[in-house]
């Protein structure tokens, strides 16, 4: 059997090790444009910060590749799919050269890229996209102390930069369009509590703000905002949204929607390709239907997923939801699922303490957790998380939830079930 | 495998689980006195005990067989032990994230703000059989045995 995984990162990584789990003999080959050992995206905002060396950023230990037996074509991109035969184009990035793969079965693993707005200058150099450790690195030759950046972009990504860039020194002007900052995982009232506490930092916020034009020579010198105020500055980085990267399959026969249509094995609408994290439509369990769900923990799951699926086991990927753990200068944020809530049978619990920065925002559907914002008091959030992925009928202990979640709030059965380690 | 398990009907809340989860994982884990006088900085307990009312009981990881936890873990430090099946931490690679704590379903992981740090019960693993919370519990509240799944 003969395995191909485009991708290297946690749904190719999570495929590698369903593979394995399964299937000890089968060739798998792994192909990969980044030239480097499985490495930790989310990690490059802490290496761009100083708080990681690029020798700590490997996600599998170095000799996951060997112990594996995973031939690991690094520095080479899959360039041309052929669906029906079965074979894929890889080209050396170093000399353009050319080979062909067959596979038996193939994983498309390809994750995001960067989404880049329709800025005029946006060639220049010192424009740069966070998503690579070579983005990471590129940024970190100009980001001396005392530089100006500006960031576009003020969501997760956006904000790490933004964080990142602050602690070595830089001084950096966010400048987001909508009214408020990580809207795609806040309401308005916590991102203002992040808001201020980022500026105490010393960001600088444009919100409802848009770049108009990237001002310089051969080099950055200035954005040019919609409001007619030009910004001048060393560096930008371009952080407004990653889309799914299709192009590989762009004109075969796989359906892709916004991302590559899979099913719950993983697979797609052909029988040996299988698609899993950032490029494909997993189950949302809240929306109840298939979507795009670019976080690392679902990737992950989906890439083991169809590892398994792959080497002829059986395997459901069950569905998931969005759901982020990220911090800013010590501010914690833990959010799940929707952020606002709708019109009937829903329901919002909220609990503030403005001293400390805690804010808590439960989503209630008809009695089910169907999302939730934590500021800083985020112990043990995961049981909100399982009662959410559940789908338990909260209404016995409703008024516990703001509380710090415990098993010792929860009904009899549900807490025995959790005792007794079985629930999954 | 073997895991810790509670029956809660026995426990009394004494956290005398936790003083000895302690001892275990500081710099003298087999002798109490000294891991707490000598022992600064001290770890935190790798369980919880929760109470209401009459109702107390002492909790840890699962060391579940598809660990959340593990999937969610950013850096890969987080792995489930493929032999023994303990899902441990490797400490250095952890940046804090709290990626684990939003996952663990069971709320099983605490965080160490101080180190900026997860820790979460590794089963004693380097101390001894069976773990320490429950060779030293008064009650036998805590079990350390083999159920199945």
């Amino acid at each position: 059997m003969e395995y191909v995984i485009v991708g290297n990162s946690a749904a190719a990584v999570g495929a590698v090790e369903g593979i394995r789990s399964v299937d000890q003999k089968g060739k798998i080959t792994l192909i990969s444009k980044e030239p480097y050992h499985t490495y930790s995206r989310p990690l490059i905002s802490y290496y761009l910060a100083g708080k990681v060396t690029a020798e700590k950023m490997f996600y599998r230990p170095l000799d996951f590749y060997e112990r594996n037996r995973v031939r690991a074509l690094l520095g080479k991109e899959a360039v041309a799919l052929d669906a029906v035969n079965k074979v894929l184009t890889v080209r050396e990035l170093r000399d353009d050269s050319v080979q062909e793969i067959a596979f038996d079965k193939l994983l498309l693993a390809t994750g995001s890229k960067p989404f880049l707005p329709p800025i005029d200058g946006l060639g220049k150099k010192k424009v740069f996209t966070f998503l690579s450790f070579d983005d990471a690195r590129a940024i970190s030759s100009v980001a001396v102390p005392g530089a100006r950046a500006v960031v576009i972009g003020g969501g997760l990504i956006g904000l790490k930069a933004a964080e990142a860039l602050t602690t070595i020194g830089v001084q950096v002007t966010v400048v987001e369009l909508g009214s408020w900052i990580l809207n795609t995982i806040l309401d308005q009232h916590a991102a203002l509590i992040v808001q201020n506490h980022l500026e105490r930092q010393g960001i600088r916020f444009l919100l409802q703000t848009t770049c108009e034009e990237v001002l310089g020579n051969d080099e950055v010198e200035a954005v040019k905002l919609n409001n007619g105020a030009i910004l001048n500055c060393d560096f930008v980085v371009i952080a407004v949204g990653v889309r799914p990267n299709t192009e590989l399959v762009q004109g075969t026969l796989l359906k892709v929607n916004k991302g590559v249509v899979v099913d719950q094995r993983m697979q797609t609408n052909l029988p040996d390709i299988y698609a899993a994290g950032d490029v494909a439509e997993g189950y949302d369990l809240i929306y109840g239907k298939q979507r795009v769900l670019p976080v690392l923990p679902i990737a992950y799951k989906q890439g083991k997923t169809a590892g398994i699926n792959m080497a002829g086991g059986e395997k459901e990927f069950p569905g998931g939801f969005p759901m982020n753990s990220i911090g800013f200068f010590g501010l914690s944020i833990n959010t799940a699922g929707l952020i606002e809530p709708g019109g009937d049978g829903w329901e919002v619990l909220v609990k503030e303490e403005q001293r400390r920065q805690v804010y808590k925002k439960i989503i209630l559907h008809q009695v089910r957790i169907v999302g939730f914002i934590i500021l800083n008091e985020i112990d043990r959030s995961g049981i909100l998380t399982g009662l959410m992925s559940e789908r338990v009928s909260v209404g016995d202990f409703k008024e516990s939830l703001l509380e710090t979640p415990g098993l010792v709030n929860l009904p009899d059965g549900l807490r025995h079930a959790r005792q007794f380690g079985g629930a999954q | 495998m073997k895991k810790v398990y509670v029956r809660e009907e026995y426990c009394i809340g004494c956290h005398l689980c936790e003083v000895y989860c302690v001892m275990a994982h500081s710099r003298y884990p087999h002798d109490l006195l000294k891991a707490f006088k000598k022992g600064d900085p001290l770890p935190l307990p790798r369980l919880w005990v929760e109470e209401k009312g009459p109702l107390t009981f002492a909790f840890q990881c699962r060391h579940c067989e598809e660990p959340h936890c593990v999937s969610a873990c950013i850096t890969g430090a987080l792995q489930k032990d493929t032999t023994t099946g303990v899902v441990t931490c490797e400490q250095e690679r952890c940046v804090g994230c709290w990626t684990c704590v939003l996952a663990c379903t069971y709320g099983a992981i605490r965080r160490d703000t101080k180190n900026g740090k997860m820790v979460k019960c590794d089963l004693c693993s380097n101390w001894g059989e069976p773990p320490a919370c429950v060779y030293y519990c008064p009650n036998e509240a805590l079990i350390f045995v083999e159920r199945g799944e």
